[in-house]
């Protein structure tokens, strides 16, 4: 896995801000270096500023301050055209008026191919999507995932070494989504080039990503692999944007060898990692993956009473939502193996955790 | 429920029946100031003499031929009285869109007793046509442009050495062809007769050839007092009357030139086939608007003379300036010296012919 | 899949064959339909369609004379103009017979205008005869002959009698044959006198400056519906009411100002006396001519072009350009390539609308035309109003919309019809 520097970063953004009405910073100071070949994702809501970064990196948008760089040259002063980055738009942008091989081939032509070589790069391109087949077509005439398969081998055909997807899954449902979700990420495997891929599905970004830089207010929250991500956010917002999570609020009482103890207001008390949390007598968010949760222990540092408030049968497990601690939407995910214990609503019992599965944040 | 209904309904009626006595004359004319001479001279006058009359102003003249044809064609006149002149009042009494006049019964007699044919006379140009005034379609030319001897004589308009700068006439054969022969040496009399063959006609365009290319052709009456106040020409032909207004009322640097002036008359009509009531209404306005006292007042507002010979000594002053108004008709003395009489009969044949052709030699 | 055995018609549940079934449950919605749209329909049956067809019927109509000179039409038939000589005694008896009725009824001087288009002096012909025949008795005063051509000598002349024969049929081609510069002459068709042919020059120059007119207002309109449809809505609002305010000046007022712009003592020769492009004694001259029936008919024309350039502008997503962009086009090539051709239905429908708008304005070339930038529709105007001779406007106007159907079924064949989007 390529970790790359500011030095030796395929792509870098380095201080980069970007503000449109010279009051607000959509994008505050982004620093990231991207290694070439790495499958980037830039996660967040909307309004992250993820977009903006996308469009600055293709040349749509400048950059208010810093530079962005690709393979090593500063390219602020380059216009779109000349930075050969190949692009997925969210709603593919393809050409209405040119039929698929057309706007296969219009890269190629602006670039000044001959006709027999820009027809043999069309025909691979095609193929590399498995629509060979379609080159009179159309856009209208293809369904939205044939289309998605065009735009992408658009943005590939003239062999660039970065390519962006703007949510490019977007317009799909789910079932073909996924489906094309690992059939980006195999091409991006076989063809060795540099993804900056923008999202908002954050199962995407797991699935895909070498790397994820997850967004909000204009700041990278956390920039790490999808199972860091998961498994270790840095701060609250990270919890709660990757994946299902339980938030329990107190305020620490101790820290001791990196484990913190908190209190949750009743003279209840738990146990967590002291990830992300002031000192001593601060306010701090616990978050434990509901599946990280064990229900009916009775002893343990990390028992607390909890009462069942809904029971949903989902085969593999049962989700069980619970209130624990004052916090009513309290999920937690339990496997529906053999001899299991049987919940009932309205049942008092007790949930605890490992100290390490929990972690206390801001 | 029901007395209301009654009560609504007797009140509506009591609403309209002084309408159902009224009457509606709605009278056509040309606008501007001469719509607005026409009130003042007949139209409030006669109004005030006939309470029960509410006369209803319309401007269509210029199209007056083809909507009183549509009209027909369509089995509803609208209209009661129109001011059209008089070549447009032969075209009407030719396709039967005009009424009849019987000048004599129809017409007041001149306040000594001279029947109406006697007192219009000559001018009595179409058997459907009732004369109002006598204008003139003659020319106008800058002071401050024409140098130090300003033009005296309608050939002058020909002569690009002498006066040199644009000219406006106007858009038709009609005046244009007679003063060309004029200058190219035809005598006055035998205009006609030569305008009548092919070589006469290619004589007069040659003629106007000669100043072709200086020339500005206008559309609207209102197009040379425009160009000749910008200056846009050093002299052109337009209405006497609204050169009048040009040189008297906005006291532009401008002087008449009457040589060669062109008569012709404006008059009414009242359209064939009128139900009898609004016949006769519309016959009992134009005896009172025609008679001695009512054209001889037209004078008063605008520079056009009285049809009538018996008005002519009843022309006064100028009811805004004050000035005379005598001088400046047309049909004084100092002004008629050298005059033309629009040959109606002549160009009723020859119109369509020669149309074609001027609009082809213009064109070219 | 289905029963390959079963042959009869599929039925429905009540047993009626389900085509029948279906016509039925349409016919009623198709009625509705109808219902719906039938006061438009009438409407534009009424005031649309109905004036055409009158246009098209007045072009050819031509019943007049055989109406009002029943009987001499019928005994003019046997007579050859080939013969030189005025007919015979038979012809005037029944001209005789046919004037008096006439005359009574005041439709011989119609007649002598209707004739006057096609020979000079038949006016007058039948208003002076008209008065004189009136007096004669029928049955004492024949014959006839000598007293018509006692009355006016061009009875006795061939041409009269054979203008009065050609266009004794019902119908007839001669208005068509007047709106190309031709006439109906003794051995068929044949060029009018080049000192009369002026409609072809004409429907040639309305073309040529219809055309230009259109590529000026797609000239000038493209890049306003370009600036428009890209920026904020609220900006683009604000511009769209200068474009508009064309519109709510009357149309003399526009035409007047252009000339008060454009003429040799007006502001821009004044302008350019002052900053000394343009000597003084050398005005430039810009009105009364093509080039000021151009500017003014492109400046009132220009809204018809820009906004249904607009409307479509608007649906094509700025993302194409960026994505021509991002595949390697420069500014010009991804515009030229990619956004170009999406707004070809806009030019299209922005160039019929201004080119057929144009093609039949009359009231600013004649303002400011002169004589060289006044359209065929001045004529028509002048023989609609004017000369009342209304055959030759109907059939002047027949070209004109034959013109029209035949660009448009050109723009249909090269363009597509369905590439015109209006909005």
């Amino acid at each position: 896995m390529p970790t790359a520097t500011k030095e030796d970063g395929f792509v870098v953004f380095d201080h980069v801000q970007k503000s449109y009405d010279g009051e607000i910073l959509v994008v505050k100071d982004l620093n990231l270096f991207i290694g070439q070949g790495e499958f980037l994702t830039m996660l967040g809501p909307s309004g992250s500023g993820k977009t903006t970064c996308l469009m600055m990196l293709a040349g749509f948008e400048t950059a208010t301050h810093g530079d962005i760089l690709l393979g090593g040259k500063p390219i602020n002063n380059i216009p779109p055209h000349k930075r050969g980055i190949g692009m997925v738009f969210q709603n593919y942008a393809l050409f209405p008026h040119m039929t698929v091989a057309e706007n296969l081939s219009f890269p190629l032509e602006v670039r000044g191919q001959g006709k027999s070589e820009r027809e043999a790069n069309v025909m691979k391109a095609l193929d590399m999507v498995q629509m060979g087949e379609f080159g009179g077509r159309r856009p209208a005439q293809l369904s939205g995932g044939q289309q998605q398969r065009i735009a992408l081998a658009r943005a590939l055909v003239f062999e660039p070494e970065l390519v962006l997807m703007d949510e490019p899954l977007g317009a799909l449902d789910k079932q073909l989504r996924e489906h094309m979700q690992y059939e980006i990420k195999h091409i991006h495997e076989r063809l060795g080039v540099t993804v900056v891929y923008v999202t908002h599905d954050q199962s995407e970004a797991l699935t895909m990503s070498d790397r994820i830089a997850v967004f909000d207010d204009g700041i990278i929250q956390q920039l790490a692999t999808p199972d860091d991500l998961y498994e270790r956010p840095d701060n609250a917002f990270v919890a709660q944007f990757i994946g299902e999570n339980n938030t329990l609020n107190g305020t620490v009482k101790a820290i001791k060898d990196g484990i913190a103890t908190v209190d949750f207001g009743d003279g209840t008390l738990g146990e967590a990692l002291a990830v992300n949390c002031a000192g001593v007598g601060s306010e701090t968010t616990l978050s434990i993956r509901p599946e990280r949760v064990d229900i009916g222990k009775e002893s343990g540092p990390n028992a607390v009473p909890a009462k069942v408030l809904e029971l949903i049968y989902l085969g593999d497990h049962i989700r069980c939502r619970m209130n624990v601690m004052g916090n009513d939407q309290f999920v937690v995910k339990v496997p529906n193996a053999a001899g299991h214990k049987h919940l009932v609503v309205g049942e008092t019992t007790k949930v605890s955790w490992n100290s390490e599965d929990c972690r206390a944040l801001d | 429920m029901k007395s209301t209904n009654l009560l609504l309904a007797a009140s509506a009626l009591a609403l309209l029946a002084p309408a159902a006595n009224a009457i509606e004359l709605t009278f056509v004319s040309w606008g501007g100031a001469y719509s607005k001479s026409q009130q003042l001279a007949y139209n409030d006058p006669y109004m005030a003499a006939h309470p029960d009359v509410t006369i209803i102003n319309d401007e269509s003249s210029p199209e007056a031929v083809a909507k009183l044809r549509a009209m027909n064609e369509a089995g509803n006149i609208t209209w009661d009285i129109v001011d059209v002149v008089a070549a447009d009042a032969i075209r009407l009494c030719d396709e039967g869109l005009a009424m009849e006049i019987d000048f004599d019964k129809d017409l007041a007699a001149a306040p000594d007793g001279t029947p109406a044919t006697e007192d219009f006379g000559d001018l009595l140009v179409s058997d459907c046509f009732i004369p109002e005034i006598v204008y003139s379609t003659t020319f106008g030319y800058r002071t401050d442009l024409v140098g130090d001897t300003p033009p005296t004589k309608v050939c002058d308009v020909f002569d690009l050495k002498k006066y040199p700068g644009k000219r406006s006439l106007e858009k038709r054969p009609i005046n244009n062809m007679e003063w060309a022969l004029l200058c190219d040496g035809v005598p006055k009399d035998e205009v006609y007769d030569v305008l009548a063959t092919e070589a006469g006609q290619d004589r007069a365009f040659k003629k106007l050839d000669t100043i072709k290319d200086s020339v500005i052709w206008w559309s609207s009456g209102s197009d040379t007092p425009q160009l000749l106040a910008d200056g846009e020409v050093i002299m052109g032909s337009t209405y006497n009357g609204r050169l009048f207004s040009l040189i008297e009322e906005k006291k532009q640097p401008v002087a008449m030139l009457w040589d060669a002036q062109v008569f012709d008359l404006d008059g009414f009509i009242i359209p064939a086939g009128l139900p009898d009531d609004r016949k006769q209404a519309a016959l009992d306005y134009v005896r009172f608007a025609t008679d001695t006292q009512r054209l001889a007042d037209q004078a008063k507002y605008i520079a056009y003379g009285p049809a009538r010979k018996s008005s002519a000594p009843l022309v006064g002053k100028h009811a805004d300036l004050g000035i005379d108004m005598a001088p400046h008709m047309p049909t004084d003395p100092n002004n008629a010296k050298n005059t033309f009489l629009y040959n109606y009969e002549w160009w009723a044949d020859y119109r369509d012919d020669l149309d074609a052709k001027f609009q082809a030699w213009l064109a070219k | 899949m289905s029963d390959t055995t079963q042959t009869g018609p599929v039925l429905a549940a009540d047993g009626t064959p389900l085509k029948r079934s279906l016509q039925r449950a349409l016919r009623r919605e198709k009625l509705r339909a109808l219902l719906l749209i039938a006061p438009l329909l009438i409407f534009v049956l009424v005031t649309f369609i109905a004036p055409i067809a009158d246009m098209l019927f007045r072009s050819v109509e031509n019943d007049i004379v055989a109406d009002t000179l029943p009987k001499t039409v019928v005994a003019l038939k046997s007579w050859d103009f080939h013969s030189g000589e005025a007919p015979g005694e038979a012809v005037f008896a029944a001209l005789a017979a046919d004037l008096q009725v006439a005359v009574e009824a005041k439709t011989h001087t119609r007649l002598g205008s209707r004739l006057n288009y096609e020979k000079t002096g038949i006016s007058s012909l039948f208003r002076k005869s008209g008065r004189k025949v009136k007096k004669w008795d029928l049955a004492s005063d024949a014959p006839f002959r000598e007293k018509f051509i006692k009355i006016d000598k061009d009875w006795g002349d061939v041409d009269v009698w054979r203008v009065i024969q050609t266009y004794s049929g019902k119908y007839t081609n001669g208005y068509f044959l007047n709106a190309i510069d031709m006439e109906k002459g003794p051995n068929g068709p044949q060029w009018r006198d080049e000192s009369q042919q002026i409609y072809l020059m004409l429907l040639k120059r309305t073309m040529f400056l219809s055309i230009t007119i259109t590529l000026s207002c797609l000239l000038l309109g493209y890049p306003v519906a370009w600036l428009l449809s890209n920026i904020p809505m609220r900006t683009s609002n604000l511009l769209m009411i200068l474009v508009l305010l064309p519109f709510w000046t009357s149309l003399l007022v526009r035409t007047s100002a252009w000339k008060v712009l454009l003429q040799q003592q007006g502001v821009i020769n004044d302008v350019l006396v002052w900053v000394g492009l343009v000597a003084d004694d050398n005005r430039l001259v810009m009105i009364n001519n093509q080039f000021g029936t151009i500017i003014a008919m492109t400046h009132i024309l220009l809204p018809f072009m820009i906004l249904p350039l607009f409307s479509v502008m608007r649906t094509i997503p700025p993302t194409y350009l960026r994505a021509a962009k991002s595949l390697g086009a420069t500014n010009w090539t991804a515009f030229w390539r990619v956004y170009f051709p999406q707004s070809i239905p806009g030019i299209g429908a922005g160039s019929i609308l201004v080119f057929i708008l144009s093609i039949g304005y009359y009231i600013t070339p004649e303002l400011v035309g002169g004589t060289t930038g006044v359209f065929i529709s001045n004529r028509i105007a002048y023989h609609i109003s004017s000369s009342l001779n209304w055959g030759l406007g109907a059939a002047l106007g027949s070209i004109l919309l034959l013109l029209v159907l035949v660009l448009y079924w050109l723009y249909d064949r090269i363009v597509g019809i369905d590439n015109v989007k209006l909005g």
